[in-house]
């Protein structure tokens, strides 16, 4: 009963936040409300007992990116490019790809019993306080089934800093002088 | 003046950092710029490529009033200049106009001179120590250095019953006796001292902010100081040794043994250490004073009506801000035809151009700090 | 009563399903409810007193008394400041974003507060259940914080309030780094993030990790320093200044709850350090059972001590409004004496002995991290900014990353090749100071180098 208050909870701010961050005219507004709506998703994957997928959504998702968009969204002026946007079938093509979305979801909802083992909605996997702490299951598979690929991706995200890093002082170097 | 600055602080959007120049302003009300002093900051960023400095708010007039007062009334009215050191403003004006009138003061007046004066000098320093850490963040070193300066302005209130603006001295030498017990009080306070200057030495000197915020910040080399006129601990600091105690002494300071500390670099934390060791000087030549006050008169021979004859003196003294001198033309009546007085604090901050060129505007508060200025001085 | 009557009145009385089942969630829920809304309720008030201690002792170690008049030696002053605060005009500046204006100091507020939830406060006071991720949920919650700097900063409408809001989050993200890497030494200890179960480690592994992980307990304490924005890290809201920092448009209550989450902030970094490192709720040698009597009715004893000490200065004060409330003060640290002595005494109560002591003592150790936070503000100048990030960068985090690996080697020399553990902790302990030395040696030049100064010839003599 709790439960499903808090779902019904979590996913209402989720759908509004959402459909505020998709109406507002001020940019900041907008990543505010991704902001809400990031952590009502957290919300639901910690009631799916997914703590570490909870914690790292907030501590990666809204205090990184989130704050690196809003980082961007300061300091760059945006009335101007506003102004300059000739584009104007947003709308129609927004529309397009809404109803291209919502009939994907309408076939997938209602063939999916077709598929094998019932498609999307995966029936009674195991009851979620029999699973080992999310953390622990996470750390002992990412750190031996799957050591090769994390330790490729540590490589590409130095790698991805230390270009970040050198391309910013480049530009900075030729900017003073 | 037309102002063809703008200021683009009323403009948030603008992009940010790395623009094109910006003006800052550094209002008249601000802490750290100890007064009202107005300087505009040219920003490339977060370097200062120019300054500008709008004096003149505290502006009183005072040597054109000083051409219609006689020469014992002015007296009151020095004081008001620098007004944390005032003793010392008084010192130098006294011994002008008794400079004009060629007239010899006794030792013993000239001693006790001597010593109030280097107890003014401690507390000048005192003040500008306390106030120049709490720019840069150090905020107990303030309530140190006024304890100890609360002991120096005590001794001066039994002297002459005020604490600031003391007129201590008169034409001609003192008009009060030192007080009963003025040596034990003054002993006193050296014994203190000594252990108290320790405290700002564990306090700041060596630890490694400190050293980081006033090490190569500020830095004014010997030739540009004295190009640009810089005097007292700014020039000790850049290695000039150049102090009129020592060079050309007034007063008793003839009488007395002291060094005179001087820099090597030329930085924040030169003029630093030289003012920390100028605090210990000071103490000594009260302790070697107060050892032998000679007895005898402490008046010269001055009449009630002061009118020297026609003529002009120039008489500088090394005050704690630098060369404090006064230019007295007489035209032989009681009022001074033309007092101009010149300020070390009005020719030290034309330095802080050169000083904080290239710098950040985090450091632009270290550096005024650094000039020990005092705007009562600046715009007179 | 007829039967028809009680039937009736049952019915009246029998619940609804929905009511059952709120009544049941608070039978399940009500102590961590409660511990809640005391937290939410008392931790402001306890933040407003944290300021008036810092005045205090900011006021004796610079030979002076601090506020005096408000109330018995000042004590009233937190109280009037919250009225003065809640009265004043609540200004927006002009063209400021209203929605973000008034969101940003709740945001902080908010983050701060909730990141307590987590946090044991002693063996049985927390507001939840032994997360299983809790000290990450602390961190990553109360990082939260750094959004409420930045919007304030923004919607300020001010040049310099988001220069300051900018700098302050630079400043947060850098030492969070830091701070999260001397976190990780501490949990390669526990081996586990939970927060009951990594002062269970220490208690079971008889010592606190700070004498293991000494160099991580320093780092962290440099980290959370930056972390809270306290000197000497606090040139983005120095008063002395000329970026006058994200809180400068904010006056009156929002201040308020900018301030109050600043020092909840405090008390959230303090407590994580404690648990961590300064073995949580456990008192000093826990493992030595022949201490128990004695270390157990210290708590109780030092107390009784402090109130017999108020009374004591009751006869030196001047005036009869001091007198009185010196006796007060006392009377209120004997009635909390009591509570501690009293379960000693009276058997029933006995239940009650670890709550209390260990709520004592991982209070006594907050407060000495806090005073050490104090102390240093007082002593301290301010970095510039500059040699702020050069510090965390360049220092700081590859400190934290040798230390993280050094812990670790530590540990597996002690498991794996039967060191002694106090010899691998001395040895790896040793590699990371020389690395630290290193380290500093290696950039010194830059921090005294403070900035190059212009080549601009300029001819002074020219003019």
């Amino acid at each position: 009963m709790l439960d499903s208050i808090l779902f019904y909870f979590f996913a209402g701010v989720a759908v509004l936040s959402a459909a505020l961050m998709v109406t507002r005219r001020n940019a900041l507004h907008s990543a505010v409300c991704l902001v809400s709506t990031l952590l009502a998703i957290a919300g639901i994957f910690l009631q799916l007992r997914a703590e570490f997928l909870f914690i790292t959504q907030i501590i990666l998702y809204v205090g990184g990116i989130m704050v690196l968009f809003i980082f961007v969204i300061m300091l760059v002026r945006l009335d101007a490019p506003i102004h300059q946007i000739r584009f104007r079938m947003q709308r129609f093509v927004a529309f397009l790809v809404v109803l291209a979305l919502a009939l994907e979801g309408v076939v997938i909802l209602l063939l999916a019993h077709k598929l094998p083992g019932n498609g999307l909605l995966i029936q009674g996997s195991a009851p979620a306080d029999k699973l080992p702490p999310n953390s622990e299951a996470l750390a002992k598979s990412l750190f031996s089934d799957y050591l090769l690929p994390f330790e490729i991706a540590s490589v590409l995200l130095l790698v991805a800093m230390v270009g970040a890093v050198v391309m910013a002082k480049s530009r900075k170097r030729t900017s003073e002088s | 003046m037309a102002d063809t600055i703008q200021n683009d602080a009323s403009q948030p959007n603008n992009t940010l950092l790395g623009a094109d120049e910006l003006v800052l302003n550094m209002g008249p009300q601000h802490p750290s710029t100890h007064g009202v002093l107005r300087v505009k900051l040219k920003l490339d960023g977060e370097r200062v490529r120019g300054t500008e400095c709008v004096i003149g708010y505290l502006h009183r007039g005072v040597e054109k009033i000083a051409e219609n007062r006689t020469y014992q009334q002015f007296a009151p009215y020095v004081d008001r200049m620098d007004y944390v050191a005032a003793v010392s403003n008084g010192l130098g004006y006294c011994e002008a106009v008794e400079k004009l009138l060629q007239v010899e003061v006794p030792i013993r007046a000239r001693v006790i001179r001597t010593i109030l004066t280097e107890l003014q000098r401690i507390a000048s320093h005192l003040v500008w120590l306390g106030t120049h850490a709490l720019d840069i963040g150090a905020l107990t070193p303030l309530f140190y250095c006024f304890r100890e300066r609360e002991e120096i302005l005590k001794i001066f209130e039994k002297y002459c019953g005020a604490r600031l603006t003391t007129h201590a001295f008169r034409i001609g030498g003192l008009q009060y006796e030192a007080y009963d017990g003025f040596e034990q009080d003054v002993a006193r306070f050296c014994k203190d001292f000594e252990r108290r200057i320790q405290d700002y030495v564990d306090l700041l000197t060596g630890n490694s902010i400190w050293i980081g915020r006033t090490r190569n910040v500020g830095v004014l080399s010997a030739a540009d100081c004295i190009a640009l006129g810089a005097t007292g601990p700014i020039l000790r600091a850049s290695g000039v040794k150049w102090d009129l105690r020592k060079a050309q002494p007034y007063a008793a300071y003839d009488r007395y043994q002291f060094e005179i500390p001087i820099g090597t670099n030329g930085d924040t934390y030169d003029r630093y250490m030289v003012r920390m060791e100028e605090m210990r000087q000071s103490r000594l030549i009260c302790l070697q004073a107060i050892e032998n006050i000679p007895e005898g008169p402490i008046f010269g021979k001055v009449g009630k009506v002061i009118k020297p004859a026609p003529g002009e003196i120039y008489h500088s003294i090394e005050a704690p801000k630098g060369i404090l001198g006064y230019y007295i033309v007489s035209d032989g009546t009681t009022q001074p035809y033309r007092v101009r007085i010149r300020p070390p604090s009005f020719v030290n901050l034309q330095a802080l151009d050169k000083m904080i060129r290239g710098h950040l505007v985090a450091d632009v508060v270290a550096v005024i700090g650094t000039l020990d200025i005092v705007l009562g001085e600046v715009d007179r | 009563m007829s039967y028809a009557a009680a039937q009736a009145l049952a019915c009246a009385l029998s619940l609804s399903p929905a009511m059952q089942a709120v009544v049941d969630f608070l039978k399940t829920w009500w102590v961590e409810l409660v511990c809640g809304v005391v937290i939410v309720a008392a931790v402001p008030l306890v933040a407003g007193y944290v300021v008036l201690v810092e005045r205090k002792l900011m006021a004796d170690m610079q030979a002076r008394l601090g506020p005096m008049r408000v109330g018995p030696h000042g004590l009233l002053q937190p109280i009037a400041d919250a009225v003065k605060l809640l009265i004043k005009e609540d200004i927006i500046p002009r063209d400021a974003d209203a929605f973000i204006f008034w969101f940003a100091p709740v945001i902080s507020m908010v983050a701060a507060l909730t990141s307590m939830g987590a946090i044991y406060f002693g063996p049985s006071f927390r507001v939840a259940q032994d997360i299983n991720i809790g000290i990450l949920f602390v961190i990553g919650v109360s990082s939260l914080g750094f959004l409420g700097v930045i919007l304030g900063g923004w919607a300020s409408n001010s040049h310099y309030s988001i220069i300051g809001a900018l700098r302050s989050t630079a400043q947060l993200v850098s030492y969070e780094t830091a701070g999260g890497l001397a976190i990780i030494s501490a949990l390669l200890l526990s081996g586990t993030l939970r927060v009951r179960a990594i002062v269970d480690a220490q208690a079971d592994q008889h010592v606190w990790f700070i004498f293991l992980a000494p160099v991580a307990f320093f780092t962290y304490l440099v980290a959370s320093i930056a972390e809270t924005n306290r000197a000497p890290f606090d040139l983005p809201e120095a008063e002395s200044e000329l970026v006058a920092g994200y809180m400068t448009e904010y006056s009156g209550f929002r201040w308020a709850l900018y301030f109050l989450g600043e020092y909840a902030n405090m008390i959230v970094v303090a407590s994580v350090a404690t648990t961590l490192f300064l073995g949580g709720w456990l008192r000093p040698f826990s493992n030595v059972h022949w201490l128990d009597i004695p270390m157990g009715v210290l708590p109780g004893l030092l107390i009784g001590g402090l109130g017999v000490y108020c009374i004591y200065r009751a006869g030196k004060q001047p005036v009869k409004v001091q007198f009185g409330f010196m006796w007060a003060v006392a009377l209120c640290c004997f009635g909390v004496a009591l509570i501690y002595l009293v379960p000693w005494v009276v058997s029933p109560l006995r239940f009650a002995i670890p709550g209390l002591n260990g709520a004592f003592w991982f209070l006594l150790k907050v407060s000495g991290y806090i005073y050490v936070f104090m102390w240093l503000r007082f002593t301290l100048p301010r970095y510039r900014f500059d040699q702020l990030m050069h510090l965390g960068w360049y220092i700081l985090i590859p400190l934290a990353i040798v230390n993280v690996f050094s812990v670790g080697v530590a540990m597996f020399l002690s498991s794996e090749f039967g060191w002694n553990r106090w010899l691998a902790v001395i040895v790896t302990t040793a590699f990371t100071l020389a690395v630290s030395v290193f380290l500093v040696r290696l950039h010194d030049k830059h921090a005294t180098a403070a900035s190059s100064a212009s080549a601009v010839p300029s001819d002074s003599y020219a003019g």
